[in-house]
């Protein structure tokens, strides 16, 4: 399996998938943790795939989005944004709102 | 490996001539800056598709010499 099927796979069968660099409980870049801090307050389940773990994933998800940089977000196999989005998003209850549209419930909304 | 303001902002002035440009030294490093762009380009984009627009008038230099880089894209109000 190529790497970008890989990718795809991932992003299908996860509702919110967050490829990042190290792990949510130890993320190893600020812009990942942020990425990472914003979702747990938000409150969606995700999964966070940490790239550090193999360059060519690394190099990958790059090219599978059209996007240089590490963090990256997926939900319902789109994707989102990098870090100054999610934020952005995040500030203007767009994120929140983002989930909900597409049936994933935030602890907020309970 | 890192870049000065001005080639950043050259590098975008050639891409978007109308926009208006500013760009943060986040770090004093060359590393980490932060860029708001203003450009009529931007007019019914989604943020993503602004942002890699940007990214291409970076000319892949966004994530190898450029390591950060905060984003604020937004077509004038």
């Amino acid at each position: 399996m190529s790497i970008q099927d890989w990718i795809k796979s991932e992003v299908d069968s996860n509702d919110v998938v967050l490829f990042m660099k190290g792990t949510p409980a130890f993320p190893q870049c600020g812009f990942s943790g942020q990425v990472v801090q914003i979702l747990d307050y938000v409150g969606v389940p995700y999964k966070g795939v940490n790239v550090l773990e193999d360059d060519e994933l690394r190099q990958g998800i790059k090219e599978f989005a059209n996007w240089p940089t590490i963090p990256q977000l997926y939900i319902k196999g789109e994707f989102v944004g990098g870090c100054d989005i999610i934020r952005e998003m995040f500030q203007n209850q767009e994120l929140q709102s983002a989930f909900e549209e597409k049936g994933i419930s935030t602890s907020q909304s309970a | 490996m890192a870049m000065d303001a001005r080639e950043i902002e050259t590098l975008i002035r050639d891409a978007f001539p109308d926009a208006k440009i500013e760009i943060r030294d986040l770090a004093g490093d060359g590393d980490h800056y932060a860029a708001v762009v203003v450009s009529d380009a931007f007019t019914g984009k989604s943020r993503v598709q602004q942002h890699q627009m940007v990214y291409q008038a970076l000319k892949g230099k966004m994530g190898g010499e450029l390591h950060a880089l905060a984003l604020q894209t937004s077509a004038p109000e």
